[in-house]
């Protein structure tokens, strides 16, 4: 007798029908079962306010790239208005596979203290042919590793020796730096320390949820945006700066909380930080880095769909341009095409490598010797599908430093 | 018997007209029906899209009350896919007298409508736009309904039956020898062609124009021509049709219509003459946003579509200035017992949600006349496309799993759409991505409906009704009109009248993003596409 949702969170009546974002819809244009973001979007939006029923699955192959809303001329939220559309109207119970792809936190923690042999069998072809046939996870899929040290211990043994620095930043390392890769986190803590600013972990610091809510595990989601806001809230008191290195989490906590979970994020939006954009704009100041002379490095930049949303894109490549000794190259602004978890899934797989392949294309061309990119994975996309490897910009930073 | 004999004609494409014809049709009568332009243009089409319970009119019109629940009854049956069983609010703002309710709640039940008082928590519930500050509100079966689909599916089936339909068909004289009318004649506007038909009876359910048809053959019918302006707010805001629960008064209803909510009206006499050409003032738009703001405080953040007008076809009787007193109540003349005229009479007044009680009167009448004695089946027997369940059903029972798209067309379709199933993926393209029309049903339009140019495109299957206005599906539409037509130059002359008639429904309400969206189909028409 109630119909649950009578209202629209978004501006969607704002959209002049352009259909700018449509045209710049990465899986428009390689799957002709997406109705794309307009009509997913502020055109649907309208329908399945006049009757819920008109939602349509389909909306499921929104990759979540948000360029739609780069694009947009009139500031419509196209890609949230596709996502809460999922989160609000599909009631159909998650898969299994989508609940083990989401839950990065749970696995991290279940994985790492049998790194090796998780590894091990994850990279069998045969395990991953029988995650294909029981899971549909795609058998072409490399999963990342998963290192036996966290990095919340790692630097949790460094807690003393970091308070002693005269300026402080807490760090949101998110899953993959703390299950998978510690080494992203220690080259930051490298870069900052030069620089005289000490690293802080979080209290407790939460998953950010965007693969509970792409998998529209909403409840969890909003636990732990709650959790991460209450979180980032006392770091903030603190006077401290939130610094991330993925620009995922970054958009995720800073946008997607209020818009996706309606969850109020006013107190933290302003605190969280790409840790390139705090580095580039204390070098701007006129901090200094001792370089290393004999530094070289053919670079070629990739630009996170969620890095350009955040509009920060520009920060990561200045200053991988501020290196002396790297030669700078800034890839075309296309999308790689994984998407999180949507490219994990057999479903998606070939609309994922649709998509990526002009930057494959591009980078194949180009010939660097590392892509930079600020985005997980977008590193595992490009690194399966071109073998080139990828590197965040803060760790070719800590690579060009002369430190001792 | 010749190609142009019937045993009726019916002049006028309103639902009146449709429905009458529809009727005579199943009792077995060759008809034929004519329109000067198309099917709901007049007061059919211009209004609140509102199935009333009879609820507005119990206090002051009992027995038109009495036979709006009974047609909503079973018009909810025989046009279910044309009907959306929204039910209905009347609700007591804190500036209305509470009292009212009592005699408001008495009068209904004496009309036989159902109308509960319910707490106004219940009703903020039930429908969260509504004014939050109410102090009182009763629940009643108002339903809304979409004009153009209904009127659409009376044609179809008189067709279907053996009708005949002539449209953009103008009636220039009654043809009358003595004192009988024996046929008239017509003018048609697209070929230029001038024809006489001829039948024994005559319908005259031209709507406001009824007095000028009436005047051709010598008789004299007044009209009241009282004009309602309404605007089209861009989304669906009310899911419950909301009304204020005083004595009916200007822009005092809400109602959810399709994709759209509708609020309205105002009332105000208007010459004769200018019925063909009404125009909503500026008073009047800051009248009905006023007003609408009252009853969904939600409508002032809400994007206006358009502003519109219409001409109730009232009949004369006291010198009432709004017009707001005389009764809603159906006319129906049999001019040979009233004027001496054989062969011609007059169906009017009423309202659109008693169409079929007036058809079926008509048909009576015109029976009688014929000496036919056959009973009417439109109050059991269903429309084309009302004949199964709900659209979700229709939809699963045609596709397994059906789009957005496929569910809307069969929102619109209702049974029909298995129509425009189709082998071919061409015909699941969008042609109007607002509405979410696709190439099939526009196509089914032309085939099957009588649909010539854009506008009648419009009123059969909603193309240009949504948020754009025809920014893009104009053209593509009038490629595919080019294409059945086999006529280039005409449908540019088409586009072009399409996007201004667009034009004159948002120029009332010409700010904001209405005005962003104008200037941009503006810029896609003239300087991207050069016409």
């Amino acid at each position: 007798m109630f119909q649950e949702f009578t209202e629209s969170w978004y501006n969607f009546e704002e959209c002049t029908k352009c259909t700018v974002c449509t045209a710049y819809c990465p899986v428009m244009q390689v799957n002709p079962l997406y109705p794309g973001p307009k009509v997913a979007g502020p055109d649907g939006e309208r329908l399945r306010l006049r009757d819920p029923h008109f939602f349509d699955e389909s909306l499921k192959y929104c990759l979540g790239c948000k360029r739609c809303e780069v694009y947009c001329p009139s500031e419509v939220k196209v890609a949230s208005l596709i996502q809460s559309a999922r989160l609000k109207y599909d009631h159909t119970p998650p898969k299994l596979r989508d609940r083990i792809l989401a839950s990065t936190d749970f696995m991290g923690k279940l994985a790492r203290p049998a790194a090796p042999v998780v590894n091990a069998v994850t990279a069998l072809p045969l395990a991953r042919t029988a995650m294909d046939v029981t899971l549909k996870i795609d058998r072409h899929r490399t999963f990342p590793e998963y290192s036996f040290l966290s990095f919340e211990r790692w630097l949790g043994h460094r807690r003393k020796e970091q308070a002693t620095f005269p300026e402080q930043v807490a760090y949101y390392h998110g899953c993959y730096v703390n299950y998978n890769y510690p080494q992203l986190g220690k080259d930051l803590v490298k870069v900052l320390n030069t620089l005289g600013v000490g690293v802080q972990l979080l209290e407790k610091e939460k998953c950010c949820g965007i693969a509970l809510i792409s998998n529209r595990l909403k409840k969890q989601a909003e636990e732990n945006a709650r959790h991460n806001v209450e979180q980032l809230s006392k770091a903030a008191e603190k006077g401290l700066k939130v610094l991330a290195t993925s620009s995922t989490c970054t958009l995720t906590i800073r946008e997607e909380y209020p818009n996706l979970l309606g969850i109020d994020n006013a107190a933290i939006q302003d605190s969280l930080l790409m840790a390139t954009r705090y580095i580039y704009e204390k070098l701007e100041q006129g901090a200094k880095l001792p370089f290393r002379t004999d530094f070289h490095k053919r670079v070629a930049y990739h630009t996170p769909c969620h890095m350009q949303r955040l509009g920060w894109g520009v920060f990561s490549q200045k200053l991988l341009q501020l290196i002396p000794g790297v030669e700078f190259i800034a890839l075309d602004q296309t999308c790689c095409g994984i998407a999180g978890t949507y490219g994990f899934k057999k479903e998606n797989y070939a609309t994922s490598q649709a998509v990526g392949e002009p930057l494959f294309e591009q980078i194949r061309i180009v010939n660097p010797e590392v892509v930079a990119c600020d985005c997980e994975t977008c590193k595992w996309q490009i690194e399966m599908s071109t073998g080139y490897k990828v590197e965040n910009p803060i760790s070719i930073l800590a690579q060009s430093l002369s430190t001792e | 018997m010749k190609q142009n004999e019937f045993d009726v004609i019916i002049i006028g494409g309103g639902i009146t007209g449709a429905g009458t014809q529809r009727d005579c049709a199943m009792r077995g009568l060759r008809t034929l029906l004519v329109d000067r332009s198309d099917i709901a243009t007049g007061a059919t089409g211009r209004n609140h899209g509102l199935l009333h319970s009879g609820a507005r009119y119990a206090v002051n019109d009992p027995e038109s009350a009495a036979e709006c629940i009974r047609e909503n009854m079973i018009l909810r049956r025989v046009a279910a896919h044309c009907i959306d069983e929204s039910d209905g609010l009347f609700v007591t703002l804190p500036e209305d007298d509470l009292d009212y309710q009592k005699t408001f709640v008495q009068a209904c039940r004496d009309a036989g409508i159902r109308a509960d008082i319910i707490d106004p928590d219940l009703a903020r519930r039930l429908e969260p736009s509504v004014n939050p500050d109410i102090i009182g509100a009763v629940r009643v079966p108002d339903c809304s309904v979409d004009p153009f689909r209904l009127c659409a599916a009376n044609m179809l089936d008189a067709k279907l039956h053996g009708g005949q339909v002539r449209l953009q068909t103008e009636v220039t004289g009654i043809l009358r020898e003595g004192d009988t009318v024996k046929g008239i004649r017509t003018h048609n506007r697209n070929t230029g062609e001038d024809r006489d038909f001829y039948a024994p009876v005559v319908v005259n359910a031209g709507g406001v124009w009824g007095q000028e048809l009436a005047r051709m053959a010598g008789v004299k019918v007044g009209m009241f021509p009282a004009k309602g302006s309404l605007l089209i707010f861009a989304h669906r805001v009310n899911n419950m049709v909301i009304n204020r629960c005083r004595k009916p008064s200007n822009a005092d209803i809400l109602v959810p219509g399709d994709t759209v909510c509708i609020v309205g009206t105002t009332s105000s006499r208007i010459p004769i003459e200018e019925c063909r050409n009404v125009a909503v003032t500026p008073d009047e738009v800051t009248l009905l946003i006023t007003e609408g703001m009252k009853l969904a405080p939600r409508l002032a953040s809400t994007r206006i579509l358009r502003a519109y007008a219409g001409v109730r076809p009232l009949v004369s009787a006291d010198d009432d200035s709004s017009g707001r007193n005389i009764s809603r109540g159906i006319v129906l003349l049999d001019h040979e017992t009233r004027d001496g005229v054989k062969g011609l009479i007059t169906i009017t007044g009423g309202k659109l949600t008693s169409y079929r009680l007036m058809a079926e009167m008509a048909t009576d009448l015109v029976c009688r006349k014929l000496g036919i004695d056959k009973a009417c089946e439109t109050a059991t027997t269903p429309l084309p496309g009302s004949e199964e369940g709900s659209y979700e059903e229709v939809a699963k029972k045609i596709w397994e799993n059906p789009t957005t798209a496929q569910k809307v067309a069969a929102s619109r379709m209702g049974s029909r759409v298995s129509r425009i199933r189709s082998a071919d993926r061409r015909d699941e393209a969008l042609i109007c991505e607002c509405e979410q029309v696709s190439m099939g049903e526009i196509n089914a339009a032309i085939d099957r409906l009588e649909a010539s140019t854009l506008t009648d495109l419009r009123r059969r299957t909603r193309v240009g009704m949504g948020t754009c206005q025809g920014e893009f599906c104009a053209c593509r539409a009038a490629g595919l009109l080019a294409k059945a037509h086999g006529c280039i130059e005409k449908e540019r002359a088409d586009i072009d009248y399409f996007l201004q008639e667009r034009w004159k429904g948002n120029f009332p309400i010409g700010w904001g993003d209405t005005l962003r969206e104008a200037e941009y189909t503006q810029w896609v028409y003239k300087h991207v596409l050069g016409i």
